[in-house]
């Protein structure tokens, strides 16, 4: 099989590789769990309540309902990250699990599409219980405002496979831990800061727009404040197909750099 | 005729302009113990790689359990036990839970594989760590774990990339005692080792490889026989000494003289020999011994450093 091939080589091995990912967690959750749960209550207040104050927007709309479509987005993306980027380089190279895993009848394939499920389940309930955090806090700050919103937990599931499979790809090519400095400082990073989570871009001039357009965690923003607003927009359609394409394509990148990692 | 469970005919493995096995053919027969043997660099472990299909094969004909390893990988691997060079246990899981998450990639569920489980544990003497941490266990029983590891599924062929190295002469023993019990239950071992006595030890049959290429091949005796003799002489005296005692033995037919530094090795020297070393009387100077496996690969690979 060629390391370009665009089908890839998939049996239920796929889904054993998830569940491996899930027994550990299982184990682990104490150390793994609690402290994420903490997060995002943390952030909410602090910037929903303690910054919000400062922040008037030309809308007119709360901040911190402004700042609720963004950290369903932020969060999820770090879940996938630390699972597929860090993680995955540790099983690559320093704990051996990819290798062994593929000398039994699991392809690379089926690896790599595993860890994506994988670090796209972590996604998801990441923004799940981030909807149920804003959702409880809702009578106080006014951040979910439609029940449009219950949709925010199957649209994750994109910006989650699309965030596992960039990892991936970076983890494919690392040759150090060291080098996620980079990945994190350059890529990840900037979509914190600059996917739309934290100012609107409407103001913004038009290049700084169009920029905007090809960071995908704006989409996914987008695709949030449209839910959890109730404000269906037609825009949302190319949010979706942005995520879907470029999830597609990353997606079939990662398979290719594994392959070429693992396949001696 | 014996069923074979590996066939390979010019099997060729490149890496860019790099070729690591050059057109090596061998059969390895159903039930047997097959033992890849040579320095580092020899292309055995590539060659196990492509037998365990997590290498792909760039050209010649492989055949593994009857399937080809071109078209059908994956159905090898479900045939194969594996165990690796290195120990790559999952840190994250339990020995126990180790070995399950590992039997659920061949597609057995943790019912299934209870019994095998069980079974392989005790075997390895790792029933009472079934709970430990990996991290937590010795070098010696990593490698057991790796070994039992390999057989949750059952599987009738196994390949072991180097079982033994780094392990204590206890466990190394222990290692042998239950490769040689699998394969007196049906199981065919092939596996590649730079430890002469395992060679000699478990294989029925080995080849010698060097520099991507075998070089020879046949049961360890044989080998012995053909290439260093039964008897070996060492001769541990002067340079100035040599030309006499050489000139007793040299001559006869099949006799091999090779001088390494101090030491003069006669292979082959028979009768004359004993004679010899009998009259010299000094052990520390003229010692006759057994030919053994080390003299078959050293005189076949060379005695330079290969890497």
């Amino acid at each position: 099989m060629s390391a370009f091939a665009i089908r890839p080589d998939l049996s239920p091995g796929a889904y054993r590789v998830w569940q491996r990912n899930r027994d550990v967690l299982l184990r682990l959750w104490k150390s793994e769990f609690l402290a994420q749960l903490v997060e995002p209550v943390f952030v909410i207040l602090a910037l929903g309540i303690g910054l919000g104050q400062f922040v008037e927007l030309t809308n007119g709309q709360d901040y911190v309902e402004f700042l609720a479509p963004g950290l369903l987005a932020m969060f999820p993306m770090f879940a996938a990250v630390f699972e597929c980027a860090w993680g995955s380089y540790v099983k690559l190279e320093m704990q051996g699990t990819y290798r062994a895993v593929v000398a039994t009848p699991v392809s690379v394939d089926d690896v790599i599409t595993g860890e994506i499920l994988w670090g796209t389940t972590r996604s998801v309930a990441n923004a799940a219980y981030i909807l149920l955090v804003a959702t409880v806090l809702s009578p106080w700050l006014s951040m979910v405002n439609s029940p449009w919103a219950l949709l925010v937990v199957p649209a994750a599931v994109l910006p989650g496979v699309l965030f596992s499979a960039i990892s991936i790809c970076f983890a494919s090519v690392a040759r150090a831990m060291s080098q996620f400095s980079y990945f994190f400082n350059l890529v990840v990073n900037p979509m914190f800061w600059f996917g739309g989570a934290f100012f609107p871009f409407d103001q913004l001039p038009a290049w700084a727009q169009v920029l905007g357009w090809f960071i995908p965690l704006t989409h996914a923003v987008n695709l949030y404040r449209g839910l959890l607003g109730g404000h269906m927009h037609a825009s949302m359609v190319v949010d979706v197909v942005w995520l879907a394409v470029a999830s597609g394509f990353f997606y079939w990148l990662a398979l290719v750099g594994m392959r070429r990692r693992l396949v001696e | 005729m014996t069923a074979l469970a590996v066939e390979a005919e010019g099997l060729v493995k490149r890496y860019g302009a790099f070729t690591a096995v050059d057109g090596v053919s061998f059969a390895v027969r159903d039930g047997e113990c097959f033992g890849f043997l040579g320095p580092n660099g020899a292309g055995k472990s590539t060659t196990i790689k492509m037998i365990a299909c997590v290498s792909p094969v760039t050209a010649g004909r492989l055949v593994v359990g009857g399937f080809d390893a071109h078209r059908s990988p994956r159905a090898i691997k479900g045939l194969l036990g594996v165990v690796p060079q290195e120990d790559n246990l999952d840190p994250d899981l339990p020995v126990r839970k180790n070995l399950e998450v590992y039997g659920r990639y061949y597609g057995l569920s943790a019912a299934e594989a209870r019994a095998n489980i069980d079974e392989s544990l005790a075997l390895f003497h790792l029933v009472e760590k079934a709970g430990a941490k990996v991290d937590d266990l010795s070098g010696g029983m990593k490698r057991r774990l790796v070994i039992a590891r390999a057989l949750v599924h059952d599987p009738r062929i196994l390949v072991l990339d180097e079982p033994t190295t780094g392990l204590d002469p206890q466990a190394r023993h222990l290692v042998w005692q239950k490769l040689r019990l699998l394969k007196s239950r049906g199981v065919t071992l092939i596996l590649t080792t730079h430890y002469m006595d395992e060679a000699a030890h478990l294989c029925d049959r080995l080849v010698i490889m060097h520099r991507g290429k075998i070089l020879t091949e046949g049961a360890p005796k044989a080998l012995i026989s053909e290439h260093a003799g039964d008897q070996v002489l060492e001769l541990r005296v002067e340079p100035g000494e040599r030309a006499a005692l050489l000139d007793v033995l040299s001559g006869g037919p099949g006799v091999a003289i090779e001088e390494v530094e101090d030491i003069v090795y006669v292979f082959g020297a028979g009768e004359a020999g004993t004679k010899l070393a009998a009259a010299a009387g000094d052990a520390n100077r003229v010692f006759m011994r057994p030919g053994n496996l080390e003299d078959v690969f050293l005189r076949l690979t060379g005695r330079g450093l290969l890497d």
